[in-house]
C-alpha cells in the first residue's frame, strides 16, 4: 500500500497530496453538495450552541458537542459510502430490504420510548432510530426492486409490486412514528414518479391514499376505533385550529410561530426570549428552525432554506448526470426525502403544517438522523463520482 | 453484473427529463411556499409577533407600599405592619356551573380542613363587595404547613393563590381602638370614587378612624416590578422596577399615660361610657376613649357575620360605637356655665344677684325642682355652680325664653355643631330652639312643639338638647382659655419613613366668643368651689386633689334609660391647661361615676394622687 509509505503531516509533496485527494475522491465529488451539507451542519452547531447552552446541567454545550460528534461520524460515513459504487446496493437490495424490515420489527420487540413514540433501539453508547437509517435503505432497495422488476409482469403488476414493497415498511413505521412514515410514503411516491409509472396508476394511488387518510383521521375515530394515538390526533388537528388549545400542542406551535415571526428581518440575537425562556418547545430538535428564525431573522432563516434548496437542486441534477437509471431513481428518492422533510418541518415551524415530529435534516439534534442524512449525501456523492468516472473512462477505486 | 438499460436510451432520457421537471417543479413550489411564508411572517408581520413575544415573557406585578405607622405623642407605636400569608381564590378560575364549582369548593374545603358550607359562605360574603376580578381572601395567617403543601401542589389547586400581604399590627393591643380605626380591601364602590383613582382591586384602604381620615397620607404609593418569566411562569429575572413609596407615619396628640388611665378608669366602671382629655389652648386631644371597646386586630382577618353582629349589638354595648365623639346625650348640669354666660351677656342677671332656692318652683303652671327637691337657700351665681342649684337656672331659662340668647351662646360654644375633629363618626347633637324643635315636631309626633318649659330644660342641659363628650370638652376649653372655640385634632404631625417631620397641625380657632373676663372668673370660681370646697358637688372626689381644679358634675335624665352621669373639669385652676369630660351611661350621679374617672385621668396627667376627704357637707349630684 502506497499510503503506508507516506508520512503523516506537513512533509508531503504537492503530488503526494494530490494523490491522497484523488484517492479519497474529493476531486470528483460535487462541491456544492458538500458545501450545503457541511454548511447546514455548521448552522446546526451554532444554533445549538446559542440556544441550548446550559440545557443539561453540568455540561454547558451538551447538545452542540454531541451533534458535532454525530456530524463527524456522519462525515466519515459519507466519505466511506462515496467511495463505494452505489450500483452495488442494487445487487444487495434484498439484503438491504430485509435489514430494513428486521430493524423496524426489532423496535416493536426491544424499542424504547422517546417523546411519546416508541421508535428507538437502546444500543450501548447510542440510542438508534432504525427508521431514520430506514429512509436511505428504503431508497436504495426500492429503486433496486423497481429496476429489477422492470421486465417482469404487466405494468399494473409492476405498480402494485412497488406499492406493496414501499408501503409495507411505511405501514409498519406508521405504528411507531407518524412523521417518519410520511417520509417513507413520500419516498415511495417520488421513486414511482421518477421511474415512469403510468399517470393513471399514480392517480389511482393518490386517490387510494386520500381515502386512507380520510379513513384514519375522520371515519375511524368517529366509528370509535381510532387508528392514531391520541397525541398524534391532537397534533394533527391542533394545526387546523392553532389557537383553540392554548395549553398543549396548539399552544406550542403558536409559540414557535411567534418566535419565528418575532425575529423580523435581522433577528433578535441574544434578546431572543421566545427560545431562550423556553416558550419554543423542542428547541433543539423539531423546532430548531424557529430558533434560527428568531435569533437570526429572515436573513438567517433564508440562508438555511437556501442551503437546502442548493442541496435539493444538486441532487436533482444528478438524476440527469447519473450513469444509470438506478442512480437516477436513487437521486430522485433522496431529493424527495430531503425536500419533504424540509417542507413539513419548516412548515410546522412557520405554522402552516401540522406537528408531525419530522426533524429538519442536518439541523435538528439527533444522531440517527444526522448520520442517515450524511449517508444519503454520501450516496449522492457516489452517483456524482461514478458519473464523472464514466465520462472520463476512469475507475477511481 | 452489468446494468442493461430496460428502456430504450432516448425514451428513457426524455422520460427522465419530464419526471425531473415534475419533481423539480414540486420542489420549486414547496420552497417557494416556505420562502414566501417566512417573508410574510418575519418581514411583513414581524412587529406584531415581536410585541406578542415581549408580552409573553413579562408580567407586571404591583408592589404594594407598606402603610405608614401610627405613633402616640411620645413615639410609641400604636399601629404598624406585619406580613401575613393570605389564602386567596382567583374568581376567574371559579366556574359558574354549580357541579363544577361544588367540586372545586370541596377540594378547597378539604385542603383547608373546613366544611363545604364554610367555604361557600365565605366566598360568597367576600366576593360581594369585591371589585370584579380581584382575589377573594378566604383566610389570613395561613399556617406554614398549608403554605408549603399548597406550593408543592400548585398544579392541583390552580384556583388557590398564597400571597404575602401586609396586615396591620397593634403592639399596644386594644389601646385607642376606636380612634385608630381599621383598614380593609377596597370595594367596587371605592373604586368608582374619583378621589381614589390610583387604587386597584386588592389594595387596602382606611375604613374607619384615623386610618380613614388620613388614608391618603398613610397609604403611600404602590410600585411595580416587571419581571421576566419563562414558559412555565417561573421568574427568570427582573426587568425594571419602580419601588413603592411607603406611607407617611402619623404622630398622634395622644398622651399614652392619659389614654391608658382614661381607658382603665372608664372601663372599670363596668358601664358604657366615654372620656375626652384635651389641651385647652391647642385643641390637641390627649386622650379619648369609649367603652366597651374591641380588639382592632379582629379586622386584620376576614370577619364572620356573627363577629360583625357582635360588634354592633346594642345588648353588648355596641363595642364599635365611639361614645366620646359619636355619643349624643343630654348633658345635665355641666351645661350650666353656658347658661350663666348667656344670661350675664343678655343682662338677665349680674354675678352678685341672688335668688331664694326653696328646692321647688312653678313656672307657667309647671312644677320644676332641684335634684331631690333639696333647697339651697340664698344663691348667687358662684354658689349656684358650687351647689348646682337648678332653680337658679330654671329662672334664667324662663327669663331668656323668646330672646334666643341661650340658643346663640350655646351655638357659639358648639352645641348642635360638629367640632370638626379629624376622626370620622362624630355626632352633631341637638340644640333646641323654637325653630329647630318645631321643625322636628313636624317630622316626629313624639316631639312636642316649642313651649317655654323647653328653654327652662335647656338651661340645665335637659330636654331635647344633646351633645357629645367631645362637644362639651370643646365648650369647656373655650371657657378655660377665655373664649377660643378650638377645632380638636388627633394628629400632631406627619413624618416620613425616616422620621423627618413633613407637616405639623397648627391649632385652629373656629370661633372667638366675647367672654367678659370678669364673668369668666366668677364662673371659674364657682366651678372651683363645686370641686374643691366642702359644700361642692364633687368635693368628695376632688376635695383632696392637690392641684386646684374647676369641675362640674352633671346628672342628666335620659328616659327610658337611667340617669347619664357627667363630669367636666378644667385644671389647673384658674389658668387651665387641660380639660377632661367624662360620661357614663346610666351612671347615676356624676360625682359617683363620672368624676372619679376624670380624677384618675388628671392624677395621671399631673402625676399627683388625691387624698381621701370626708368633711364634705354638700349634696352629691
Amino acid at each position: 500500500m502506497e499510503s503506508s509509505r507516506i508520512p503523516r503531516g506537513a512533509g508531503r509533496t504537492f503530488h503526494e497530496r494530490v494523490a491522497l485527494v484523488d484517492r479519497l475522491g474529493i476531486r470528483h465529488m460535487d462541491g456544492w453538495i458538500a458545501f450545503s451539507a457541511l454548511g447546514l451542519l455548521a448552522c446546526s452547531l451554532v444554533t445549538l450552541h446559542q440556544a441550548s447552552r446550559g440545557a443539561i446541567p453540568g455540561v454547558p454545550d451538551y447538545y452542540m458537542q454531541r451533534q458535532a460528534l454525530y456530524g463527524l461520524v456522519g462525515i466519515v460515513a459519507m466519505f466511506l459510502i462515496s467511495r463505494v459504487d452505489y450500483s452495488r446496493f442494487r445487487e444487495l437490495r434484498v439484503g438491504i430490504y430485509t435489514f430494513l424490515c428486521t430493524s423496524i420489527f426489532a423496535v416493536f420487540a426491544f424499542g424504547v420510548a422517546a417523546r411519546g413514540s416508541t421508535n428507538s433501539l437502546e444500543l450501548p453508547f447510542f440510542t438508534f432510530q432504525p427508521a431514520e437509517l430506514g429512509k436511505v435503505l428504503l431508497i436504495l432497495s426500492l429503486a433496486g426492486f423497481l429496476i429489477d422488476g422492470a421486465r417482469r409482469g404487466s405494468e399494473r403488476q409492476r405498480t402494485i409490486r412497488i406499492l406493496a414493497l414501499g408501503f409495507a415498511p411505511t405501514g409498519l413505521v406508521l405504528l411507531q412514528d407518524l412523521g417518519t412514515s410520511l417520509v417513507f410514503g413520500a419516498i415511495t411516491i417520488a421513486i414511482m414518479v421518477a421511474s415512469g409509472v403510468r399517470w393513471t396508476h399514480l392517480a389511482a394511488t393518490g386517490a387510494a391514499l386520500a381515502v386512507f387518510i380520510a379513513t384514519v383521521l375522520v371515519v375511524m375515530p368517529m366509528a370509535g376505533a381510532p387508528v392514531l394515538k391520541d397525541y398524534q390526533q391532537e397534533r394533527l388537528t391542533s394545526f387546523l385550529a392553532p389557537s383553540s388549545d392554548i395549553g398543549d400542542a396548539g399552544y406550542q406551535q403558536n409559540q414557535a410561530k411567534v418566535a419565528a415571526g418575532s425575529g423580523g428581518t435581522t433577528g433578535r440575537g441574544d434578546q431572543a426570549t421566545q427560545s431562550r425562556l423556553g416558550f419554543v418547545p423542542e428547541r433543539h430538535t423539531d423546532f430548531i428552525f424557529a430558533v434560527v428564525a428568531e435569533r437570526y431573522g429572515f436573513v438567517g432563516a433564508a440562508l438555511v432554506l437556501s442551503l437546502f434548496a442548493l442541496l435539493f437542486w444538486r441532487a436533482l441534477r444528478l438524476m440527469t448526470l447519473s450513469k444509470n437509471l438506478y442512480g437516477t431513481l436513487v437521486a430522485a428518492g433522496i431529493a424527495a426525502a430531503i425536500m419533504f422533510q424540509v417542507f413539513v418541518n419548516v412548515g410546522m415551524n412557520l405554522g402552516i403544517m401540522p406537528i408531525t415530529g419530522i426533524p429538519l435534516p442536518l439541523m435538528s439534534y439527533g444522531g440517527s438522523a444526522v448520520i442517515a442524512t450524511f449517508l444519503m449525501v454520501g450516496v449522492l456523492q457516489s452517483i456524482h463520482i461514478e458519473s464523472r468516472a464514466g465520462q472520463r473512462g476512469l475507475r477511481i477505486h | 453484473m452489468k446494468f442493461q438499460p430496460v428502456i430504450p436510451e432516448t425514451k428513457r432520457r426524455s422520460g427522465t427529463a419530464l419526471r425531473l421537471a415534475i419533481i423539480g417543479g414540486a420542489g420549486l413550489v414547496l420552497f417557494g411556499i416556505l420562502f414566501f411564508r417566512l417573508w410574510s411572517l418575519q418581514v411583513v408581520t414581524g412587529d406584531e409577533y415581536l410585541a406578542e413575544a415581549n408580552d409573553n415573557r413579562t408580567r407586571e406585578i404591583r408592589v404594594r407600599a407598606p402603610r405608614g405607622r401610627i405613633l402616640d405623642r411620645e413615639g410609641n407605636v400604636l399601629v404598624d405592619n406585619r406580613t401575613s400569608m393570605a389564602l386567596q381564590l382567583d374568581p376567574i378560575e371559579i366556574p359558574d356551573e354549580i357541579p363544577a364549582r361544588r367540586k372545586i369548593f370541596n377540594s378547597i374545603a378539604e385542603v383547608m380542613d373546613r366544611d363545604l358550607d364554610w367555604v361557600r359562605r365565605k366566598y360568597r360574603d367576600e366576593i360581594k363587595d369585591n371589585p370584579p376580578g380581584s382575589p377573594v381572601t378566604l383566610a389570613n395567617d395561613v399556617e406554614d404547613d398549608l403554605v408549603y403543601y399548597l406550593q408543592e401542589h400548585q398544579a392541583d389547586y390552580p384556583q388557590i393563590q398564597i400571597n404575602r400581604v401586609f396586615v396591620r399590627r397593634y403592639p399596644q393591643g386594644i389601646t385607642a381602638a376606636h380612634l385608630l380605626g381599621s383598614v380593609g380591601e377596597v370595594t367596587a364602590d371605592d373604586l368608582e370614587a374619583t378621589e381614589l383613582a390610583d387604587l386597584q382591586a386588592g389594595d387596602t384602604l382606611g375604613k374607619a378612624g384615623i386610618e380613614q381620615t388620613y388614608d391618603i397620607d398613610l397609604r403611600g404609593s404602590a410600585g411595580t416590578t416587571r419581571i421576566q418569566v419563562n414558559s412555565t411562569g417561573q421568574v427568570k429575572g427582573q426587568l425594571a422596577s419602580e419601588t413603592p413609596e411607603p406611607g407617611n407615619s402619623l404622630r398622634l396628640t395622644l398622651d399614652p399615660g392619659v389614654q391608658a388611665a382614661g381607658e382603665a378608669a372608664v372601663s372599670s366602671i363596668g358601664l358604657p361610657g366615654g372620656f375626652v382629655a384635651m389641651d385647652v389652648n391647642s385643641g390637641e386631644v390627649l386622650g379619648l376613649g369609649s367603652t366597651p371597646s374591641f380588639d382592632p386586630d379582629l379586622f386584620t382577618r376576614p370577619l364572620s357575620q356573627s363577629q360583625v353582629d357582635a360588634l354592633y349589638n346594642e345588648d353588648q354595648g355596641a363595642p364599635l360605637f365611639n361614645r366620646a365623639i359619636g355619643g349624643s346625650y343630654p348633658v345635665g348640669s355641666i351645661f350650666k356655665p353656658i347658661t350663666a354666660l348667656a344670661a350675664l351677656d343678655g343682662g338677665q342677671i349680674a354675678p352678685t344677684d341672688t335668688i331664694e332656692d326653696n328646692g321647688k318652683i312653678v313656672i307657667a303652671d309647671q312644677d320644676f325642682q332641684n335634684a331631690g327637691a333639696e333647697p339651697h337657700g340664698t344663691v348667687d351665681l358662684r354658689r349656684s355652680l358650687e351647689v348646682s342649684s337648678d332653680i337658679y337656672y330654671y329662672l334664667l331659662g324662663a327669663d331668656m325664653n323668646g330672646t334666643n340668647q341661650l340658643q346663640k351662646w350655646s351655638g357659639d360654644f358648639g352645641i348642635g355643631r360638629p367640632t370638626g375633629i379629624d376622626v370620622p363618626g362624630e355626632s352633631t347633637g341637638f340644640l333646641p330652639s323654637p325653630k329647630s324643635v318645631n321643625e322636628l315636631s313636624e317630622e316626629n309626633r313624639f316631639v312636642e312643639p316649642w313651649v317655654i318649659g323647653q328653654n327652662i330644660q335647656l338651661a340645665i342641659g335637659q330636654g331635647y338638647m344633646q351633645a357629645s363628650p367631645l362637644q362639651m370638652a370643646v365648650a369647656y376649653a373655650a371657657l378655660g382659655n377665655g373664649g377660643s372655640v378650638l377645632k380638636p385634632h388627633m394628629v400632631l404631625q406627619e413624618e416620613d419613613a425616616a422620621g423627618r417631620i413633613l407637616k405639623e397641625t397648627d391649632p385652629e380657632v373656629v370661633r372667638q366668643i366675647p367672654i367678659d373676663p370678669a364673668y369668666r372668673d366668677v364662673i371659674m370660681a364657682g366651678l372651683h368651689d363645686a370641686a374643691q370646697e366642702p359644700e361642692g358637688t364633687s368635693y368628695g372626689v376632688f376635695g383632696g386633689f392637690p392641684i386646684p381644679v374647676a369641675g362640674k358634675t352633671g346628672t342628666a335624665e335620659r328616659p327610658p334609660n337611667g340617669d347619664q352621669a357627667w363630669y367636666a373639669v378644667l385644671a389647673p385652676y384658674p389658668d387651665p391647661e387641660i380639660v377632661v369630660v367624662t360620661t357614663i351611661e346610666e351612671g347615676g350621679f356624676g360625682a359617683d361615676t363620672a368624676a372619679p374617672v376624670a380624677l384618675q385621668i388628671l392624677s395621671e396627667y399631673f402625676d399627683k394622687q388625691a387624698k381621701p376627704v370626708t368633711d364634705g357637707t354638700g349634696s352629691v349630684e
